[in-house]
C-alpha cells in the first residue's frame, strides 16, 4: 500500500469511524432493561394485519406452521374415522367405493404431505435459531414463503375435496390409474399440483435449515457440539434437497401427460408405467425418514432432559442419523417387489433395507442407556418417550420382516403393511412429536401444559394405538388388502376390523383430549419460567416466551449442556447492532465468529409472491398457457421481493 | 327355469359356504410350496425379531426399575458424563454385533427361501395368461393347439401336484394377482410381462383378489382357484373345452336371441354362438362358475336376476352398463345364462 492516501479519501474514512462509533451495539455500555427495550423496537414486526401477514419471525412462523400442521391432522384423522366405520363390519354399504378412494386418497395425501413433514419443520424453525442461540433463520422471508406455499397448497387439496373434485388415486397415485386415460377430469391434477406446492414450500424450508443450522450457531457450538435435534434437522434438510427434485421430475411428467399429451408414462407409446414407481419411491422412501429423524431428534431432547444426563455415545448417535439419512436413498425398490423386476437384483434391496435397521437399533441402544446410566423422572414427554419405544421398535421389526423378498410379496399391500408403518410413523413419529409439543409447549406460549390430563392422554393414546393397529397385522396375513372400501363377511376379518375400528375412536378422543389441554393450558396453565424442565440447551436460555429477538446477547457455547455446565450466567459476545435487525454468522465447523449479517425486515412480498405462484400452479391445472402468463406476476412479485436495497454508503461495511 | 337349474344351486351355495372356511384366503393356508415356504421363513424372523424385541424391552424395563440412590434424583453430576463407561461402550457394541448378525443371518434366510422358490416350479406343465381388466380377470390356458385352448374369467382351475405358470397381462391399469393361500403376490403391468409360478399341493377352494389399487371397484376383483385331482381337472378342462349347448326351452331360446343380437354380444363372447366381444369376460361356461362378477356375489339364480338387472347398484362404477331390460327380456336372459354349465 502507498503511503500516500488522498486527503480526501482520508478525511471520510475519518468521519466513517466516528460514525461507527455511533452505532448502538449491545455491550458493557447498553445492557438490561434498556438493551431489551432497544431491541425489542427493532426486531419488533409492524403491528395489525398487515404487519400479521407480512412478518418474518422464525417464532411466528413456525407457530403458524404447527398449528396449521395439527389442523390437517385433525382432518385426516377425521378421515380416518370415516374409514373406519366402514370397515367396522364386512360388505358395509355407508360409504361409496368412490367416495371410499377419495377418503384414503385425502387421509395418505393430507398425513404425509399436509401434516407429518411441515409439523417437523414448523417445530424446527420454531426452535432451531433458539436452540443454536441466534435471532433469527437464515432467509427470513424465504421461510415465510416456504409457510404460505405449503398453506396454499393444503387449501387447494381440501377446497378440491369440499366441491367434490378431490382426488381419488392414492396417495401414490400410480400410473397409469392416475393418467388422462383412466382418471379424466381433474382430481389426479388437484393432487399432482398439490404435490408442486409443498415440493416448492419443504425445499425453501430445508434451504433455510440448513443454512441456519451451519451459519448461524452461537460461537462456541462446533459441529460435535451441537444439539441432536439439530442434527437430525440438517441431515433432514440435506434429505429435502435430494428427494424432493424426485417427486418434482415425477409429478410434472404426469402433469404434462395429463395436460399437453407427453407420453412419459404411457406403455403404448414407448413411455413406462414403472418409470413413476421408481420416481416416486426414490422421494418417497426418504420422506419415511425426512418424518422419522426429526423424532428421534425429538427422543434425545426429551431423553437427555428428563434423565439428567447427556445422550449416551453422541457421535454413534449423529453418524446414525448421517448412515440413515445416506441409506435412506439405497431403499425404494422393496415398494416394490411385487413389480417383476429381476429377482437377483432385489436381494440388493433387502439387505440395504435390513441395513437400515441397525443404526436404528444403536440409537435405541443409546438411549436405553441413557436411561439406564440416568435418573428418569416419567413427565408427560418421557412417557411418549417409553411409549415410543415400546411401539417403534415393533414397526422396525416388522420393517425388518417385509424387507424380505419372499415374505412381501406376501404381505405387500395388505393391512399388515398398514400395520407396519402406522407402527412407525404413529409410533415413530407423532408419539416423539406429543412428547416434544408437551416439552416445547412452555418456550412456544409460556404456560405449562397439565400435566394430569397429558397422562391421561398418553394413556389413551398408547393403548388406543395398540388396539387399532395391532389387528391389523393379523387382517393382513389373513389375507385382507390395502384400499379396499370393503370386505367379504366368513373370511375371518371381522373381529380384526372391529378391533381396530373400536380403537380409532380411543385414539380420536385422545387427540381431542391433548387439544383441549393445549387450549385450556393457554389460559389456565402455570406461567412457565424460562427454563421449567431444567434442560440443558440454549432456547431454555431464552424467555418463555422468547422476546422477538430471542436472546439480549448472543451466547457462547463451551459444552454440548451449555446451561447444564455454564457456572451462574452464561458467557456472551456483544457488538451486535441493536438500531438494526442484525446476527452473527459463524464458520460452519468450529462456529467462530465470521461476519455480522443484516436481517431483513417484515415485508408482505412473500404473501404476494406465493399468491402469484399459487395463481400460477392452479391455473396450470386448467391451461397449459397458464405457465406462460402466469409467470409474470411472479416474476414482477420475485423481483420486488429482491429488488436491491438503496446504495448509500454504509458508515461499515455489509454484506447485504 | 329348469328343476336342474334350482338343484344345481344347492350344491354351488353349499360349496360357497365351505368357502368361509379358516384359510379360504389367508396367507396360512399353505395350500402351495410357496405358501409352505412364506409360512416356514416367516416364522423364522418372528422368532428372531421376536428375540430382538424382549431383548429391548428387557432393556427398558430395567433402565426404568434400576435402584438409583436415593435423595440424588433430579440433579445433573457435574461432569461425570465426559467420563467414558468402559462396560457401557462394550454393551453397545456387542448390541450393534448381535443386531447385525441377526440380520445378516435373517438376509441369508431370505434370499435361501427365494431361490428355493425360484427354482421349485421353474419345470412347469401348464401354462395360463390371466390378464387383469378393470374389474374382472380374464383367464386363458394356453396349449400348443388352438383347438385344446380354454378360455374363462375370475375362476381358475388347477391341477394338485403340477407346476404352473401363470402369464400375468393387463389390459388398462396395473393390477396384483394374488392368492394368499397359495403364492405371494405379482403385478400385471400394461405393457410389461411377468409371470408367477405356482405348485399347488392341496385340493381346495381358495379365495384370491386384486391386490394394488385399480379404481372404484379394486375392492370387487377378486377370482377363485380351484385346485382339484388330476382327473377332476381333466374333466373340467374336456368340459370347458366344448361349446356353449344349445337352449332348449322357449324361454331360454327367447333368451338366447337377446344375448346374441342385442347389448351383451357387443362385450361378451359365447363359443359356438355369434356372440363374441372381447371387451367382457367370456360367458361360454358362465353359469358353472361360483361367483359373478369378479367374486362380488356367489352364483344364484337369484344374484344372476340382481346382477343382471342393475349391476351399477351391485359394483357401483362396474363397466357392465344398467341397461333397462324389460322384465320378459329379464327372465329370459337370465334362463339362458342358466344354461351356460
Amino acid at each position: 500500500m502507498s503511503a500516500h492516501v488522498p486527503e480526501r479519501v482520508r478525511r471520510e474514512d475519518e468521519r466513517l469511524a466516528r460514525e461507527r462509533q455511533k452505532i448502538a451495539r449491545d455491550g458493557p455500555k447498553l445492557k438490561g432493561a434498556k438493551l431489551e427495550a432497544r431491541l425489542e423496537r427493532t426486531w419488533s414486526r409492524p403491528r395489525g394485519i398487515i404487519g400479521w401477514l407480512a412478518t418474518v419471525d422464525h417464532k411466528e412462523i413456525g407457530r403458524r406452521y404447527i398449528v396449521t400442521a395439527l389442523l390437517f391432522l385433525a382432518l385426516g384423522g377425521v378421515l380416518a374415522l370415516a374409514m373406519r366405520v366402514q370397515l367396522a363390519q364386512p360388505d358395509s354399504a355407508l360409504i361409496s367405493p368412490q367416495r371410499y378412494n377419495e377418503l384414503f386418497t385425502m387421509h395418505g395425501s393430507t398425513m404425509m404431505f399436509l401434516f407429518a413433514v411441515p409439523v417437523m419443520e414448523g417445530v424446527a424453525v420454531f426452535i432451531i435459531p433458539l436452540m443454536l442461540g441466534t435471532r433469527s433463520t437464515a432467509f427470513p422471508r424465504l421461510n415465510a414463503f416456504s409457510y404460505f406455499m405449503y398453506l396454499f397448497g393444503g387449501l387447494l387439496l381440501w377446497g378440491a375435496f369440499l366441491l367434490n373434485i378431490g382426488p381419488d388415486i392414492g396417495w401414490f397415485a400410480y400410473t397409469p390409474l392416475s393418467g388422462p386415460q383412466f382418471s379424466p377430469g381433474k382430481r389426479a391434477d388437484i393432487w399432482a399440483q398439490m404435490i408442486t406446492f409443498t415440493e416448492v414450500s419443504a425445499l425453501a424450508a430445508a434451504v433455510v435449515l440448513v443454512c441456519t443450522i451451519l451459519k448461524t450457531r452461537a460461537p462456541g457450538m462446533t459441529l460435535a457440539r451441537m444439539p441432536l435435534f439439530a442434527w437430525a434437522m440438517l441431515v433432514v434438510a440435506v434429505m429435502i434437497i435430494f428427494s424432493m427434485p424426485a417427486v418434482a421430475l415425477a409429478s410434472s411428467m404426469l402433469i404434462s401427460d395429463r395436460l399437453i399429451g407427453t407420453n412419459f408414462y404411457n406403455a403404448y407409446e414407448h413411455g413406462d408405467a414403472l418409470l413413476w414407481q421408481h420416481l416416486f419411491w426414490f422421494f418417497g422412501h426418504p420422506e419415511v425418514y425426512i418424518i422419522f429423524l426429526p423424532a428421534t431428534g425429538f427422543v434425545s431432547v426429551i431423553t437427555e432432559t428428563f434423565c439428567r444426563r447427556p445422550v449416551f455415545a453422541y457421535p454413534i448417535v449423529v453418524l446414525a442419523l448421517i448412515s440413515t439419512g445416506i441409506l435412506a436413498f439405497g431403499l425404494w425398490v422393496h415398494h416394490m417387489f411385487a413389480t417383476g423386476l429381476p429377482r437377483v437384483g432385489y436381494s440388493f434391496y433387502t439387505s440395504a433395507s435390513m441395513t437400515v435397521a441397525i443404526p436404528t437399533a444403536l440409537q435405541i441402544f443409546c438411549w436405553l442407556a441413557t436411561m439406564w446410566d440416568g435418573r428418569p423422572r416419567f413427565q408427560v414427554p418421557m412417557l411418549y418417550v417409553v411409549g415410543f419405544i415400546v411401539t417403534f421398535v415393533i414397526g422396525g421389526l416388522s420393517g425388518v420382516i417385509i424387507a424380505s423378498v419372499p415374505l412381501d410379496l406376501q404381505l405387500h399391500d395388505t393391512y399388515f403393511i398398514v400395520a407396519h408403518f402406522h407402527y412407525v410413523l404413529i409410533g415413530g413419529a407423532v408419539f416423539p412429536l406429543l412428547g416434544i409439543l408437551t416439552y416445547w409447549y412452555p418456550k412456544i406460549t409460556g404456560r405449562m401444559m397439565n400435566e394430569t390430563l397429558g397422562k391421561i392422554g398418553f394413556w389413551m393414546i398408547f393403548l388406543g394405538f395398540q388396539l387399532t393397529f395391532f389387528p391389523m397385522h393379523l387382517a393382513g396375513l389373513l389375507g385382507m388388502p390395502r384400499r379396499v372400501y370393503t370386505y367379504p363377511a366368513g373370511v375371518g376379518l371381522e373381529l380384526p376390523n372391529l378391533l381396530s375400528s373400536i380403537g380409532a375412536f380411543v385414539v380420536a378422543a385422545a387427540v381431542v383430549l391433548f387439544v383441549i389441554n393445549g387450549l385450556f393450558s393457554l389460559y389456565r396453565g402455570a406461567v412457565a419460567p424460562s427454563n421449567p424442565w431444567g434442560a440443558s440447551t440454549l432456547e431454555w436460555a431464552a424467555a418463555s416466551p422468547p422476546r422477538p429477538y430471542n436472546f439480549a446477547h448472543i451466547p457462547v457455547v463451551e459444552s454440548r449442556t451449555p446451561l447444564w455446565d455454564a457456572e451462574g450466567e452464561l458467557p456472551v459476545v456483544t457488538g451486535l447492532r441493536v438500531d438494526e435487525k442484525e446476527i452473527l454468522l459463524t464458520t460452519v465447523v468450529a462456529a467462530t465468529p465470521d461476519l455480522r449479517e443484516p436481517v431483513p425486515g417484515a415485508s408482505l412480498w412473500p404473501l404476494i409472491a406465493a399468491i402469484a405462484v399459487g395463481v400460477l400452479f392452479v391455473s396450470s391445472i386448467f391451461s397449459p398457457w397458464a405457465v406462460v402468463f402466469g409467470a409474470i406476476p411472479a416474476a414482477i412479485a420475485t423481483a420486488a421481493w429482491f429488488w436491491p436495497k438503496e446504495l448509500k454508503r454504509h458508515p461499515e461495511p455489509v454484506i447485504s | 327355469m329348469t328343476v336342474g337349474g334350482r338343484a344345481s344351486v344347492v350344491p354351488l351355495a353349499l360349496a360357497a359356504s365351505a368357502c368361509s372356511y379358516q384359510h379360504y384366503q389367508s396367507t396360512f393356508g399353505n395350500a402351495a410350496t410357496e405358501a409352505r415356504q412364506f409360512n416356514i421363513l416367516f416364522v423364522i424372523f418372528l422368532v428372531i425379531c421376536a428375540i430382538m424385541y424382549l431383548a429391548v424391552i428387557a432393556f427398558l424395563v430395567a433402565s426404568i426399575a434400576r435402584r438409583r440412590r436415593a435423595g440424588e434424583a433430579n440433579t445433573v453430576e457435574e461432569g461425570r458424563h465426559h467420563e467414558s463407561n468402559p462396560l457401557m461402550r462394550t454393551a453397545l457394541i456387542s448390541w450393534g454385533a448381535v443386531v447385525g448378525s441377526g440380520l445378516v443371518a435373517l438376509a441369508i434366510a431370505s434370499f435361501i427361501a427365494d431361490r428355493s422358490m425360484a427354482s421349485a416350479a421353474a419345470n412347469e406343465k401348464l401354462s395360463i395368461t390371466v390378464t387383469g381388466n378393470q374389474w374382472w380377470w380374464d383367464v386363458q390356458y394356453n396349449a400348443g393347439d388352438n383347438s385344446k385352448m380354454v378360455r374363462t374369467a375370475n375362476e381358475i382351475h388347477l391341477p394338485v401336484g403340477v407346476p404352473v405358470r401363470i402369464y400375468l397381462k393387463s389390459n388398462d391399469v396395473i393390477h396384483s394377482f394374488w392368492v394368499p393361500s397359495l403364492a405371494g403376490k405379482q403385478d400385471l403391468i400394461p405393457g410389461r410381462d411377468t409371470d408367477i409360478t405356482v405348485v399347488p399341493r392341496k385340493v381346495g377352494i381358495y379365495r384370491g383378489q386384486c391386490a394394488e389399487f385399480c379404481g372404484a371397484e379394486h375392492a370387487k376383483m377378486a377370482l377363485v382357484v380351484d385346485v382339484d385331482s388330476y382327473r377332476d381337472f381333466i374333466k373340467w378342462w374336456q368340459h370347458q373345452l366344448q361349446p356353449a349347448p344349445a337352449p332348449a326351452t322357449p324361454l331360454a331360446k327367447a333368451g338366447y336371441a337377446f344375448v346374441t343380437s342385442r347389448n351383451c354380444s357387443v362385450c361378451h363372447a359365447i363359443a359356438g354362438t355369434p356372440a363374441s366381444g372381447t371387451v367382457g369376460p367370456d360367458l361360454t361356461h358362465f353359469a358353472s362358475r361360483r361367483t359373478i362378477a369378479a367374486g362380488a356375489m356367489p352364483m344364484s339364480e337369484g344374484n344372476l336376476y340382481g346382477w343382471v338387472e342393475d349391476p351399477q347398484s351391485i359394483k357401483p362404477g362396474s363397466k357392465m352398463p344398467t341397461i333397462g331390460l324389460e322384465p320378459n327380456e329379464l327372465h329370459a336372459v337370465v334362463a339362458y345364462l342358466e344354461t351356460l354349465k
